[in-house]
């Protein structure tokens, strides 16, 4: 028998070899996939529900969902939602005219002035605190110091949604100024500008897209909230246009009202509602992309 | 390339010019010198020094800045060049722990001097950045900008100083069709061509120009350096180049500085070496190390 | 513009000119945003204190037997009979947060991994969409559909795993039996779905700035895709995807309306078992507001600095951590530069 030819040149097998590590590979491709589908569902089935038995409440008789007064009783069919659509857009309106320009003008002491000292690392901190603080302490804390006085309103609403959307509005702002370059702020003082004029003339324009997709999350988010109203805003079958007097109702807290009712008239309003709100939120959103698209542009 | 000052042959009473590296041989004529020297004085400096917190980046800086001449400074980088040329408009206020010591005196005036308004001194002491920097706005708000601020809201008025400013930067016929369109759209010479223009439209007494020509091609480098000569007649410029036949070519006076590194705390301090008319200094530095550097020993 | 020589009376003249005329508009900007910014400590402040106010008389009364009675015994009418324990609503709580983080934890990650790692470049963009729209959905429309959709059919599934643990000995209590749809296995599934987008955001921005160097090398050791983000990408991220988890834990515990809408109404129970009807504070407190007399409300109040104190702790612990992250990624600056 002769020996191997030492000098022979061997083929090489580049072909991927079944081991258990490739296994363990695959298995764990499938599993972050099962994942992705896992997560897709509830959105999925949500969805689904929200036009399956929404649809039919808010569309059937366009626009009379919109538009009506919400029924005394559970068990009275028909009706609609558009006392709870004007309320929560009267508490959403207010909340962002507190909200943005103080979060705006917050930002911008922080990124601007305070930088680093102790009083703006201070600020910065609790504003992230602030963030967690959940949305029941915050209607609570309104109705010790609003409500317990004035009584219900929208406005009630609205304070207890701005100090929700405030410290989100800082965060968001702050970032987009960081965004802004140092050279664009030295050309402007080059010129003899001072600082709070190039603030306003130079750097917010420079940084308005980020800041408008900001804030506009922080509204869609306020607008999705339920449970500060229910410490402020009381309840309302009619529709009330005043920001100041009287008591008022939101779309998030129909649905909260609605859901709990054993009847199908009342929880198909509670559809009804939940479909407009989410196609609310969803509009809000879908404007904020685009702002933050043009950002990427620049 | 030769600059102006060699148009025409004259005899000349100072030793023949050596040839230095690839500098342009430059004759002096005594007459121009004496010209520059009756010139005023717009700047005078004593003892300046500049400190970052605790590291002092430049020092014992002396000179006198003269109207409507173009002064360089150069040197190689990290040598507090850009440092004083801010520390003349007061940009350094906007640097947390930046420190000017020493005086910097303008028309007489301290400009480091109690009651003394940052924004005062920027309005008449303008300046042109290394990397251009419109605003994201259109090339007409960029250059009514700084009218806007000082009050002028008339429009024909603003309209007229745009349009001067522009001709001024040499930028008008490029433009004139499009001032509403973004200055970002530009290209870089033309932005910055457009900077310079935003600089003059406040009608600086001074222009300062920090490299502006580092981030141009060649031939947009050439039309700044052609505006730069045009503009000297209006407004006094001094300018940070690291590029030594830039000054050669350009300027009248020029400055050039080092960096020492000090042993002991390992810090390397700018220092003004020698100061003195653009051709005198190419063709008989008086200091070693301007030798060195100008015939490309160092830097 | 000055021509002459500079003397006396021309430095006098700059000099004035350089004064200026002073500039109020430019200091009354200032003290307008350092209000603004100072807001956040004021309202922070008024938050705490108020409620504490408030809620002062109960606690008086109760000390510590407030964190360990179950026995919530509102009275309307004779306020010296009430009795307020909120242990079983911090158990509530607690235990409803914790199911919802085994839940959603292994999904966010996997689902993080999955849209940095493994995705195709197509398919990226509409998952990070998708994840987008998860976010925003209101939470108080995940507790209606919880609790008109999804309570009656999961009853069902509650019992059948019930079925199949019998006989188990920790596993049948845990799964226990009386399946309720509205339980706290329901709350905690729903809290799932409501922070998972939180968590998954945080945690692929930690992944995405793992160094393509340390990836590279792994692969270049011959590593397959799995073992490379065992080694380099987890790593790296560990302390940021810490930080994510725990503020999903803190937006679980605070979370009012999808909670109220399905973990029940139980009061005073503490049970291990899953598919009980349970309660947790801010669901407690959103359910039995409306109704209440005054003293109740203290009480409510009570419940409510409770939660205020502990999601103010974990949010703190989070960001901290979080924090410490970046400054290892960024040095100490920070932020995304």
């Amino acid at each position: 028998m002769t020996p191997p030819d030492p000098t022979a040149v061997q083929p090489i097998d580049l072909r991927a070899r079944m081991s258990w590590r490739v296994i363990v590979n695959h298995a764990m491709t499938a599993a972050m996939l099962g994942a992705v589908v896992l997560i897709a569902i509830p959105l999925v089935l949500v969805l689904w529900s929200l036009l399956a038995r929404g649809a039919s409440a808010a569309f059937a008789d366009f626009p009379a969902f919109f538009t009506k007064d919400i029924p005394h009783m559970d068990t009275q069919p028909g009706g609609g939602m558009g006392p709870a659509i004007v309320g929560t857009l009267l508490v959403t309106g207010g909340a962002a005219l507190l909200a943005i320009p103080l979060g705006i003008l917050g930002a911008v002491y922080l990124h601007e002035y305070g930088k680093s000292s102790t009083f703006a690392r201070l600020v910065r901190f609790l504003s992230v605190v602030m963030t967690g603080v959940p949305s029941i302490v915050m209607g609570l804390f309104v109705y010790i110091m609003w409500t317990m006085r004035f009584g219900y309103s929208a406005f009630g609403g609205s304070i207890a949604m701005a100090c929700l959307m405030l410290p989100v509005v800082i965060r968001a702002t702050e970032q987009m100024l960081e965004l802004v370059p140092a050279h664009l702020r030295e050309a402007s003082y080059a010129l003899g500008t001072t600082k709070s004029r190039t603030i306003v003339t130079v750097v917010l324009p420079a940084a308005l897209p980020g800041i408008v997709s900001g804030c506009l999350l922080a509204v869609a988010r306020a607008a999705g909230e339920t449970a500060p109203l229910l410490f402020t805003v009381g309840a309302a079958s009619e529709i009330n246009a005043s920001l100041f007097s009287g008591a008022n109702t939101a779309l998030s807290a129909q649905i909260f009202a609605n859901a709990t009712s054993s009847f199908p008239e009342a929880q198909d309003r509670a559809w009804g509602a939940a479909l407009t709100l989410v196609l609310l939120t969803f509009a809000i959103t879908l404007i904020a992309r685009v702002f933050t698209a043009r950002i990427v542009k620049r | 390339m030769v600059t102006e000052a060699t148009a025409s042959t004259a005899s000349s009473t100072s030793a023949s010019p050596r040839p230095r590296g690839n500098v342009p041989i430059v004759e002096v004529r005594p007459s121009m010198v004496a010209m520059l020297d009756t010139a005023p004085v717009v700047f005078e400096l004593a003892d300046v020094e500049v400190f970052y917190g605790a590291f002092r980046a430049v020092r014992g800086v002396t000179m006198n800045i003269q109207k409507n001449q173009i002064t360089a400074f150069i040197g190689p980088s990290g040598c507090g060049k850009t440092t004083v040329l801010r520390s003349l408009n007061r940009m350094h206020d906007v640097i947390p722990g930046a420190r000017v010591a020493g005086q910097v005196r303008y028309h007489g005036v301290d400009l480091y001097g109690a009651g003394v308004s940052p924004t005062e001194v920027r309005r008449r002491i303008g300046m042109v950045f290394q990397k251009p920097n419109p605003f994201p706005k259109s090339i007409y708000d960029n250059i009514a900008f700084g009218p806007r601020v000082n009050g002028v809201r008339d429009k024909a008025k603003l309209d007229e100083i745009v349009e001067k400013s522009l001709r001024g930067a040499a930028l008008w016929d490029e433009v004139k069709d499009r001032l509403r369109s973004s200055a970002q759209g530009m290209s870089g010479g033309q932005q910055q061509r457009l900077c310079i223009a935003r600089t003059i439209a406040v009608e600086p007494e001074v222009v300062l120009m920090d490299e502006p020509c580092s981030a141009l091609d060649p031939i947009a480098t050439a039309r700044v350096e052609e505006l730069m000569r045009e503009l000297k007649h209006r407004f006094t410029i001094v300018i940070v180049t690291h590029n030594m036949q830039q000054a050669a070519r350009v300027s009248d006076r020029t400055a050039f500085f080092t960096a020492e590194l000090d042993s002991k705390t390992e810090q390397r301090t700018g220092q003004l070496v020698e100061y003195d008319v653009t051709s005198k200094m190419f063709s008989n530095p008086r200091d070693e190390r301007t030798e060195n550097y100008i015939t490309g020993r160092f830097g | 513009m000055t021509g002459e020589p500079i003397t006396e009376a021309t430095t006098a003249a700059m000099a004035r000119s350089l004064r200026g005329t002073g500039n109020r508009a430019d200091d009354g900007f200032r003290v307008l945003a350092v209000a603004a910014a100072a807001l956040v400590l004021l309202v922070l402040g008024a938050i705490a204190l108020t409620m504490t106010m408030r809620a002062a008389g109960v606690f008086a009364d109760h000390g510590a037997e407030f964190f360990t009675s179950t026995r919530w015994a509102p009275a309307g009418d004779d306020p010296a009979q009430q009795h307020f324990g909120a242990l079983s609503f911090i158990w509530g709580t607690l235990y409803t947060s914790l199911i919802a983080l085994v839940i959603a934890v292994p999904i966010s990650l996997a689902v993080a991994l999955y849209t940095t790692q493994v995705a195709p470049v197509w398919l990226k963009r509409p998952l990070v969409y998708v994840l987008d729209l998860l976010a925003v959905v209101p939470s108080v429309v995940f507790g209606l559909w919880g609790v008109l959709t999804l309570a009656e059919p999961i009853q069902g599934v509650y019992a059948k795993i019930h079925g199949a643990v019998d006989g188990i000995p920790i596993l049948q209590s845990i799964f226990g039996a009386g399946a309720q749809g509205r339980s706290f296995m329901t709350a905690g599934v729903i809290l799932a779905v409501m922070i998972t987008p939180i968590i998954t955001s945080l945690s692929r921005e930690v992944i995405e700035t793992t160094p393509q160097n340390e990836k590279e090398a792994a692969y270049g050791l011959g590593a397959t895709r799995w073992e490379m983000i065992r080694g380099a990408v987890i790593p790296h991220s560990k302390i940021g995807i810490v930080g994510a988890v725990m503020l999903g834990l803190g937006r679980a515990m605070g979370e009012t309306i999808a909670a109220a809408l399905v973990i029940g109404s139980s009061v005073g129970q503490v049970s291990a078992n899953v598919f009980s009807s349970g309660n947790s504070m801010p669901a407690v407190i959103a359910n039995e507001w409306g109704e209440a007399k005054d003293p109740h409300k203290a009480g409510l109040i009570a419940l409510a600095v409770v939660l205020f104190a502990m999601t103010i702790v974990v949010n703190v612990v989070a960001s901290w951590i979080v924090r410490r992250a970046q400054v290892r990624q960024y040095g100490s600056r920070g932020g995304r530069r």
